[in-house]
């Protein structure tokens, strides 16, 4: 059986982008490994000969034409009508490189 | 009576018939909700310009009459907040294909409801807005996740409620405040502009006060939309046509009933004499069995369910909400609530290197053993029933520190929603000292929404158990 840690958490805290406390980290890695004690009663059945499913109805691939269509695109201002941060048009986002 | 507890075919009737103005029934529902919208908090905000909207409306099919709206749907002029603080003062630039549809038939969104943060709960107690309370009985909980569209309903605070489902938001709520609510198939109804939960589930549906209601909604609903790949091509047909015509010779199977836990819960009586009204109205009714493995006949236990729901959604909504990250709309992802906190950085988990092949592919091949199932049981019946719900509404603080609240009581629910089949809720049993309610649960097979909603107003007609139908 799988056990998270407190370093996976940590882990897993970076990879989804969600800051977590230190306090919340123990709590988080105890209900996470209650989970999946649930979880791993998956493993009583029998699916060697079962395929995954991907589409519940059996669509098979709903394709466009790679056209843009005007009616279904927002316009500048309505898509930066909700940004706390905009500059001459744009989203302005903190920087992720360093000047150096 | 006051027009705020008409029913939306009888309101539409009246209008016509002259008897009654839109105007009367708009005072009388703005009079419920002054009276009561402060202490239940069944509405997160109303449109003031609701009235004059409605005037517009007059001459088309839903008459300019109000419709509670779950606050997961995008709608324009309107904020929508799914009750996270995140999105707290979000503007939709654009509209969902739902609330489209029916603004363009003349439905008003009188107002978006309250519910489970980001969909993620099944009691309306983990909203950012403080919990809804039930109105059938304010010490306790709605039901969730769409627990405000079906308190607006139970409360007479609109004639009509949509709202949506991954496993059981819809169909919970509907049973635990005593009114309708139908879980389309996965793909009838489309999900453009729904704030995402689990991709592969979602299912918007309609709330009502009666049988005939959802199909009167439904039949505005449903439908291919190019904006939602996913939506089937399927020919709607019109809900209320053969919505009369009865239940003589269906096949109906009774589940889970022989399960331990389920023979001795509250709905177990209440199913046994469900299957008795069935077999009075002409249906041939079995009780089928439980079975810990797939078996010909036989309904694979919902114990499974919530291992493959749990990986399968968690999965889902760590990848939905990964949009959010408060630069082009919303708050920073830190003011995430616990719940989905959990559920994204779970669902990262089970997603990530090394892990995908051990849950999630696991996961959906259990998953598939639920669709082979249905579709083998579905080859002898038309029909399944059991409950939403494996009891009674709980009582305030229920779901507080209860990881895995929402999935227990969702468990009746998840299979069929696993698989993506419809299935209505309607009120089966009314505990006189309480005045709360159970729900009876009709399942169908895919696109089987005509045969669910045939059943579901056999049964309301040969109840008295919906509160409506009887004060006709």
């Amino acid at each position: 059986m799988t056990k998270i840690s407190e370093d996976t958490v940590d882990h897993i805290s970076k990879l989804a982008n969600i800051p977590i406390s230190e306090t919340e980290k123990k709590n988080l890695a105890d209900g996470f490994n209650k989970a999946l004690e649930v979880v791993d009663s998956l493993f009583k059945v029998d699916v060697s000969q079962t395929e995954p499913t991907h589409q519940v109805t059996g669509l098979e691939n709903i394709l466009r034409e790679d056209k843009v269509d005007d009616k279904k695109t927002l316009t500048q201002d309505e898509a930066l009508s909700n940004t706390k941060k905009k500059y001459n048009g744009y989203f302005m986002v903190d920087q992720i490189l360093s000047d150096d | 009576m006051k027009l705020n507890e008409l029913t939306l075919k009888k309101a539409i009737d009246l209008i016509d018939k002259k008897e009654i103005s839109q105007k009367d029934v708009y005072l009388d529902i703005h009079e419920a909700i002054e009276k009561n919208n402060k202490k239940l908090n069944v509405y997160l905000s109303i449109n003031k310009k609701a009235e004059n909207e409605a005037k517009e409306q007059q001459s088309l099919p839903l008459r300019g009459l109000p419709v509670a709206v779950k606050d997961n749907f995008l709608t324009v002029g309107q904020p929508t907040t799914a009750s996270s603080k995140i999105l707290d003062g979000f503007m939709s630039p654009y509209e969902s294909t739902v609330t489209k549809k029916l603004k363009e038939l003349g439905g008003v969104i009188l107002g978006k409801t309250n519910m489970d943060a980001w969909a993620h709960g099944s009691s309306t107690e983990t909203s950012d807005y403080g919990p809804t309370l039930n109105p059938r009985n304010s010490k306790y909980l709605p039901g969730g996740s769409s627990g405000g569209s079906t308190a607006a309903i139970a409360a007479d605070m609109a004639i009509a409620a949509i709202g949506s489902e991954t496993a059981g938001s819809i169909r919970l709520p509907s049973a635990w405040c005593g009114g309708v609510g139908l879980k389309p198939t996965y793909g009838r109804v489309s999900r453009y502009g729904i704030v995402a939960m689990g991709s592969s589930l979602d299912s918007p549906g309609p709330i009502t006060k009666t049988v005939e209601d959802a199909a009167i909604m439904l039949n505005y609903m449903a439908g291919k939309d190019e904006n939602d790949s996913t939506t089937s091509f399927q020919e709607v047909p019109k809900y209320t046509k053969n919505l009369k015509q009865g239940v003589k010779n269906f096949k109906i199977g009774i589940c889970y009933l022989d399960h331990p836990d389920i023979k001795k819960s509250p709905i177990a009586n209440p199913l046994i004499e469900a299957g008795k009204i069935f077999e009075k109205l002409g249906a041939k009714v079995d009780m089928l069995k439980t079975s810990y493995k797939p078996e010909s006949g036989k309904a694979l236990t919902h114990e499974y369910a919530i291992p493959v729901y749990s990986v399968v959604m968690r999965g889902e909504v760590s990848s939905n909400l990964a949009r959010y990250d408060g630069i082009r709309y919303g708050h920073s992802r830190d003011m995430f609530g616990d719940e989905a906190k959990r559920r994204i950085m779970l669902g990262t988990f089970t997603l990530s290197k090394g892990y995908a092949d051990k849950y999630y592919i696991k996961a959906q091949q259990v998953r598939s053993l639920y669709i082979q199932n249905y579709k083998e049981l579905f080859s002898n019946y038309d029909l399944l029933i059991s409950s939403p719900s494996p009891g009674y509404a709980l009582p305030l603080g229920a779901s507080i520190n209860d990881p895995l609240f929402g999935d227990l009581q969702d468990m009746l629910n998840e299979p069929s929603s696993l698989a993506g089949i419809c299935g209505i809720s309607v009120p089966m049993y009314r505990d006189l000292n309480t005045n709360l309610y159970l729900g009876l649960n009709i399942m169908g097979n895919y696109f089987q929404e005509e045969k669910i909603l045939q059943a579901a107003w056999a049964y309301e007609q040969a109840t008295s158990w919906n509160s409506w139908v009887v004060k006709r």
